[in-house]
This record gives C-alpha cells, structure tokens and sequence, in this order.
C-alpha cells in the first residue's frame, strides 16, 4: 500500500505539475472532494437566507471545493501552498480569488472580515517538519491564531482532516483550542474505515447553543451522537445528559481496611490454594505514607 | 486578484505592526464581467474598508468611487453599481502588492499573489 502523501514530500513539492494534473482529472476524487466540501459547507450552518457569505478554502488546491462554495452561490477566496495546484484552479477557470501562500505562515487577513471557513483534506500538511526551520507547533498556533483572528464573531470554520494518528489529532485539537476556538470533532461513518471522515467544526466565540457539535453521520446514513450533549440547529432544543452523578453520600472508610481484614483475605487465599506468606508481626503494618 | 480580496489582504512579515493596507502596482488590469448581487453587496459594506478600497480602485485606473461612503447609500442603485464594479469586476492580472511599512513586494502573476514569506520573514 503506497504512504500517505503527507509522508512523501512536502506538499508544494508533492503537488507538482503531474500530480496536480492527476488529482484533478481523477473523477474519483473529483467526487469525494465534491462530497466533502457539500458536507463541510453543510457544518458551517451559515443562515440560509440567500445572502452569499465571503468564505475561505484552506488549502484549496485545484479550487475543487471551491465549486462547491461557488455553486452554493458564496464568494471565496483560496489559499494554497502549491502553484502547480492553484495554476490547475485558473484553468478550471474558478470563480473565487486564488492566493499563493503557507497556512503555517499565518493568513495574513484583516481581522473579522470571513463569515466562514472551510479547508478539505490540508491542514494535517502543518504537522510535518518539511523544512529544518519548521517547527510544527509554531505554524499550528500561527495558523490557529489568524485564522481565528480572521473570521467575524459566531463564524465557523470547518476543517475536514486525515490525521496520521491519534497524536495528530490531539495536536490539531489543541492548537485550536488554545487560540480560542470551541467546538470539537465530527465523526461521520466512525466505523468504516474506508468511509470514515473526520470534520473538526469550530465555532469562534464563547461556546453556546449553537456552538455544540452537531451529530455524525453513520452506516445507514442515520445520525449518531458521539458526544453527551447533542444541539439540533433546527429545532432549538438541547439535550445535556448529565455528566455528574450526584456524588454518594457515604464514602468507603479505608481504615476498615485494617489488619483483620487483611489476615481474612489471606486465610481465604490459601483455601483457595494461592501461595501466601505466613502472616507474621509485620503483616498489615502501618507504612510510612510516602510508601 | 480582485479588489475584495486586496481589501482582506494584509502583510504578514514579522515586526511589521499595520501591514494593512497593502499598496499596488499595476501592471495588467482586467475588467471581468460579474452577475450584481445587491445583498452581497450590503453584507459585505460595514466589512470593507472604504479608504482602502478608493485608493486602490483609483490605482487601477477606475475614480468613480466617492471618496466616503456611509449606509445610506447603499440605498442608491448608482452607488451600488460603481460599488460592485470597484470591488468585483476589477482584476489585478500582473503586478505586485507591496507592504507599507518594508516595502517589500508581493508579485502578482496570473492574478494570483504570491504571499510566501521568506525563512526570515516569519
């Protein structure tokens, strides 16, 4: 099975003019980008009342999901690393403004000005070390840090990602939440591996109502809940299961834990043919708390 | 490169404390035509920052914007017009965007900016 690309070469460099040329014209891709982005676009919950919103493609590659942001009638403008993908974009002659930059570098975005943010496939790019200069926590946090300053208050950003693995995923995380950003991760399909995705939905602002993570989908395409508390955008009711069971009024005395009920456990141990010591003075002694 | 996008834009480049708004010369001009959009247009306005965008427009060859602008005219279909065409239709092809405080420029080919920092510049 060939490595992830993210394990071959840096992505500026993976994404030459050959492979950008084959990602685009790989009708495979092209339909799973497609679905990623409607589902991404679907995350966002941006309000439905035809306004088009000015969003933001993280790593827009050959602009893709852009066409998705397009045909939903919203303006976007792209970000890549790669100029192999981003000349593909212009001949597909996408409708959205394309920019040659480094997520990890910041975003470089006057403050408060995007309604909304998508980025598919890219931003587990930022947890190599493609060059000695980079250090991946520093460009997590630069990244994290514009991209929250970036977007208007209550906006989302919705980034579907393909962690390398659980270490990944916690780093992604916690960069995102260290910048001010809540929400958390969406699983859809958790238990297929093929069809398997992963969304992290991020609200900008103090979580609310509206910031609790909307529900996963699942094999039968009915919606599972990973989480405890579970926010219906629709309807306005939420349920939180409680999470703190009222503590138990009497708490196990440990010193009835003494010598003699140590000595019963030994004699019910060797009745049971287990080798135990023989008891002698020291059996059950008070150690030093340190011990 | 189209103005809405010019107005987002800000120099990224360490120490420099207002990279915003980023200067522009111009090399090639399009004029592209768009579909007008007037609620996109009044979600857009409180965003956008006017001086910046005047400036630039009249970079680029367009002086119809008025120099302020406030909400009221957006009630104006005239307004609205010159508005769209300032901040969609015009595209910056070839060029550079240049920071205001290192002047260090941003080429613009294709009518996409090159933003990359250098090693030194994060």
């Amino acid at each position: 099975m060939t490595s992830r690309p993210e394990l071959q070469a840096p992505p500026e460099i993976f994404y030459n003019d050959d492979e950008a040329r084959k990602y685009t014209s790989s009708s495979r891709i092209i339909e799973i980008q497609a679905k990623l982005s409607e589902r991404a676009l679907e995350l966002l919950a941006l309000r439905s009342d035809g306004v088009p919103r000015l969003l933001l493609d993280i790593g827009c590659g050959s602009g893709l999901s852009g066409e998705t942001l397009t045909e939903n009638g919203h303006q976007w403008i792209g970000l890549d690393i790669s100029q192999s993908m981003l000349d593909v974009a212009l001949e597909r002659e996408v409708e959205g403004d394309l920019v040659l930059g480094d997520m990890g570098q910041g975003l470089g975005l006057r403050p408060g000005v995007i309604d909304g943010a998508i980025s598919i496939s890219a931003v587990q790019w930022l947890c190599n070390a493609d060059k000695s200069s980079h250090e991946p926590r520093i460009r997590l946090k630069a990244f994290f840090g514009s991209l929250y300053r970036c977007l208007a208050r209550g906006a989302r950003a919705v980034l579907q990602v393909y962690p390398g693995n659980l270490a990944q995923r916690e780093l992604i995380l916690g960069f995102a939440m260290r910048a001010g950003f809540s929400g958390g991760i969406v699983v859809d399909y958790p238990h297929s591996t093929k069809s398997r995705k992963e969304y992290l939905v991020l609200t900008c602002g103090p979580p609310s109502l509206s910031s609790a993570a909307p529900r996963g989908k699942d094999e039968d395409g009915d919606s599972c809940s990973d989480e405890d508390s579970s926010g219906d955008e629709d309807n306005q009711s939420v349920c939180i299961s409680d999470r703190h069971r009222p503590r138990k009024k009497q708490k196990l005395n440990k010193k009835m834990k003494g010598r003699e009920w140590v000595l019963r456990k030994k004699e019910q141990m060797r009745r049971k043919g287990n080798a135990v010591p023989a008891n002698t003075k020291y059996t059950a002694r008070k150690r030093k708390a340190r011990f | 490169m189209r103005l809405l996008t010019h107005n987002m834009l800000s120099s990224n480049i360490k120490g420099v404390t207002n990279g915003f708004p980023l200067l522009i010369e111009v090399e090639k001009v399009v004029e592209k035509q768009v579909d007008f959009n007037e609620d996109f247009l009044r979600n857009m306005f409180p965003k956008i920052e006017w001086k910046a965008l005047v400036e630039a427009s009249r970079t680029m060859g367009y002086t119809e914007l008025p120099e302020n602008a406030e909400s009221s005219m957006l009630d104006s279909d005239e307004f609205l017009r010159k508005f769209h065409h300032a901040l969609i239709e015009l595209h910056l092809e070839e060029g550079a965007l240049v920071c205001p405080e290192t002047g260090r420029k941003f080429p613009v080919n294709k009518g996409i900016p090159n933003m990359l920092l250098h090693e030194d510049e994060v």
